[in-house]
């Protein structure tokens, strides 16, 4: 052994071989499987995609570094599951394109936090935290008052489908109109939208002002519908536990 | 810098500076808004900065003649070592910035560029590419060419590389203030500037594999083992993490590939082989050939080397889902994970023994010198972080530990402790020699800055192992009831002194950066003219 490493260090490219093809069997060996295996690409009947001001929401979230001190990944453990909910599925985040599962938790999991607060104390918290919670450490966020870019919002769900999620053609063509629909509750774009995504979204105008579309709009619409994507886990969970 | 380059050199770099600035034009004309387009005025300016300094000075400095194949070529090696620097007090700057913003966050100003989840990449970002890959890349044209006895290959690539590089950090890090990201942590930056690095690092190999290609030694050194892995491998996570889908090629915004539980098993094969290959096997080639340098003892073991070396390259790649333990990661892929984790003991316990070896009958200059001291102390903490990564890799210690501050206690004990003391060894031990003197400009501000890093990092970890035991124990706690005993709030208020203290152990680290980095440029600044003889490619130079 030693001898022939004694000889592999005379030979440059040798060397770069052998790196390559040691370095690269860890991956392959737990990479390859998770894109065949049934517990990691098998999809709920329920499950729905983003709406478009939903996923302009996720997009704000990834652009104020929201992951850096939130998790989205409640973890199979007792005190986790009472704290936060049921443990998260694969499922859930399918198309989720990047995931968001987070590495650290300076502020709590949210990966179960839609429909626990009302639009209003989400609001108000993203403006200033420390007005609902007073030791909290978060920063607060003022500019999210501001209007919504909707120049993307098209193209990001043609991207979207382009990559394999499940938005057809109506409903890109329709993303400007949905997203600004879904802030809106009397207008008439709603129903188009209800018939898209479902019944089961929410439909209110989230920053508390209905005549403008804002990036507050945008992210609460986002954090309210987080967890609520599909039932599968509460299934899950109500199974395991009978 | 110009006056090193042949005039056939600085015409292929002006040629390069046209091409930089016209690719800058065309980046900012197609995006018109937005951070593409402002990077895209970045790299014009670049661009024409370069050809106005090398146009003007195109026929300035006396040819160089055919005796410069004679010597190394190191002033690419100082302007990494400047860049070192100045990345260090930026990246470190931030993150005592950051860590005071923790437990004083009204201090945050009211303008979205500067809050805190778009200043957090640009610490990681700054302090891992920009302070660690500056310094990897300035002492790897250093070692390739001593280990090798040869020049490097030519005189234009290297600058392609180092100036490339620090165009993609300065990428990064405005990106981040622009709120342009990917989130995928230590992979943030867009698919363009994604790309530019790809271009650069395909420079640096083939500049790599030229030159060992002209060594004189028929055996290629050990250090360059762990640069070619580094080059190699980083490589290769680059690309497969950050493959996307731009939504449109006027724009920075992209989606990735991978989705969901794939994209999180990429992300963190990714992430754990950033710290594995960028911040170990590259810093591991500097300690394989500065603390031999400085020590004046060869190495202990070459079999343990070989162990370490190949142990390293094949345990770490299996072990980057020990991050997603007890997640929707499947069961027997989190097993593996924490398997070659526990496994990786050992190729990391070899290095750092075998580090520690060969100062046996060296102790006397470890206790005099404090250059070789922060090389010894690099080490002590390179085993310590080892260990305790293991350790935090075990599924139950990690059901504890993880998303606390325990893990960002664990990085900066390898970061702080390991990584950057090496790097300041390293450093110590080249600028003299850059600048043609015996000794530092102030020797014993390198004795301040070493007790400085010490405490600075003590107080940092310990705080951040309480920060994390407490907030980890507070997170599962149960009452007599069955319910659980702290709300998520208190657990954030139980932070508060810890975070006070790390902001405390940071600071002292920074200040002994920053004292050498003052350090550095005063020496720079009297550079004395002691040339050392035997310190000369001894490979035949092909005619050019």
């Amino acid at each position: 052994m030693l001898k022939l490493h004694y000889n592999l260090e005379k030979i440059s490219m040798g060397l770069v071989g052998a790196i390559i093809a040691v370095a690269s069997v860890g991956g392959i060996v737990e990479i390859a499987p998770l894109f065949t295996i049934e517990q990691t690409v098998e999809i709920p009947d329920d499950l729905r995609p983003h709406t478009p001001l939903e996923l302009a929401g996720r997009e704000i979230y990834i652009r104020e570094g929201c992951y850096a001190c939130h998790s989205q990944m409640v973890r199979s453990l007792a005190d986790e599951i009472d704290r936060y909910g049921p443990y998260s599925l694969a499922a859930e985040s399918a198309w989720d394109r990047p995931m968001l599962w987070g590495s650290k938790r300076t502020g709590p999991d949210l990966a179960r936090v839609g429909e626990k607060y009302s639009d209003a104390w989400h609001v108000a918290h993203l403006i200033d935290p420390r007005s609902v919670i007073p030791v909290s450490i978060m920063p607060a966020y003022p500019w999210l008052t501001r209007p919504l870019e909707t120049d993307l919002i098209e193209g990001n769900l043609a991207t979207l489908a382009r990559l394999g999620v499940p938005y057809d053609e109506t409903m890109v063509e329709n993303a400007l109109a949905d997203a600004r629909a879904q802030a809106r509750p009397d207008s008439d774009g709603v129903d188009g939208l209800l018939e898209r995504y479902g019944e089961d979204i929410a439909v209110r105008a989230f920053d508390g002002d209905p005549s403008s579309l804002t990036e507050m709009d945008a992210l609460v619409a986002y954090l309210q519908s987080l967890g609520t994507l599909t039932d599968a886990p509460y299934e899950m969970l109500a199974e395991e536990t009978r | 810098m110009i006056a090193t380059l042949t005039l056939r050199e600085r015409r292929i770099g002006l040629g390069l500076s046209v091409a930089l600035a016209v690719l800058g034009l065309a980046m900012a004309a197609a995006a018109r808004t937005g951070p593409m387009a402002v990077h895209g005025g970045m790299a014009l300016i670049l661009g024409l900065v370069l050809i106005f300094a090398i146009g003007g000075a195109l026929y300035d400095h006396p040819e160089q003649g055919e005796d410069r194949l004679t010597r190394y070529y190191d002033a690419p090696t100082r302007f990494g070592i400047v860049m070192t620097l100045i990345w260090a007090v930026i990246g470190m700057g931030v993150g005592v910035w950051l860590a005071a913003l923790m437990y004083w966050p009204e201090a945050t100003p009211p303008w979205p560029a500067t809050s805190f989840g778009r200043l957090r990449p640009v610490h990681t970002s700054g302090v891992i590419f920009g302070f660690g890959g500056n310094a990897l890349i300035a002492t790897s044209f250093w070692v390739l060419q001593r280990t090798s006895r040869a020049r490097l290959a030519d005189a234009v690539s290297p600058w392609v590389v180092l100036i490339g590089y620090n165009l993609f950090c300065l990428w990064a890090a405005s990106g981040y203030l622009m709120g342009s990201t990917q989130s995928k942590e230590y992979a943030e930056p867009e698919w363009y500037a994604d790309i530019w690095l790809t271009i650069v690092w395909v420079t640096y190999f083939v500049l790599y594999i030229r030159t060992l290609a002209r060594r004189a030694e028929p055996h290629i050194y050990v250090a360059n083992w762990y640069y070619m892995a580094f080059i190699l491998v980083v490589a290769l996570l680059h690309i497969v993490n950050n493959l996307a889908l731009p939504v449109s090629w006027t724009g920075a915004e992209s989606f990735p590939v991978w989705a969901g539980v794939q994209d999180a098993m990429i992300q963190w094969w990714y992430g754990h082989n950033a710290v594995a290959f960028f911040l170990t096997a590259g810093f591991l080639g500097m300690l394989y050939y500065f603390l031999p340098v400085r020590a004046q003892r060869p190495i202990w073991s070459y079999r343990l080397s070989i162990l370490s070396f190949w142990g390293i390259v094949f345990f770490y790649m299996w072990a980057g889902s020990h991050h997603l333990h007890y997640t929707a990661l499947p069961y027997w892929v989190q097993t593996l994970g924490m398997t070659f984790s526990v496994m990786l003991l050992v190729p990391s316990w070899a290095s750092a023994g075998n580090a520690i070896a060969t100062l046996n009958g060296a102790w006397h200059k470890v206790r005099d010198d404090a250059t070789l001291r922060f090389m010894f102390v690099a080490a002590v903490f390179y085993g310590l972080s080892t260990f305790e990564g293991s350790f935090l890799a075990i599924r139950p210690v990690n059901s504890l530990s993880h998303y606390t501050d325990w893990t960002v206690g664990h990085v900066h004990s390898g970061t702080l402790g390991w990584v950057a003391m090496i790097v300041f060894g390293a450093i110590y031990t080249l600028v003299p020699r850059l600048s043609g003197r015996d000794t530092m400009a102030w020797p014993k501000a390198i004795e301040w800055h070493f007790w400085l890093a010490v405490a600075g990092t003590l107080v940092y970890v310990v705080a951040l192992w309480n920060a994390g035991i407490t907030q980890g124990l507070m997170w599962r706690a149960y009452d007599e009831n069955g319910a659980l005993s702290y709300s998520f709030i208190q657990s954030v208020e139980a932070m508060l002194p810890y975070y006070a203290a790390r902001t405390l152990g940071g600071t002292l680290f920074l200040a002994g950066a920053v004292l050498c980095a003052l350090n550095c440029r005063a020496t720079m600044r009297t550079a004395g003219d002691r040339v050392d003889a035997t310190d000369r490619p001894l490979a035949a130079q092909p005619a050019e």
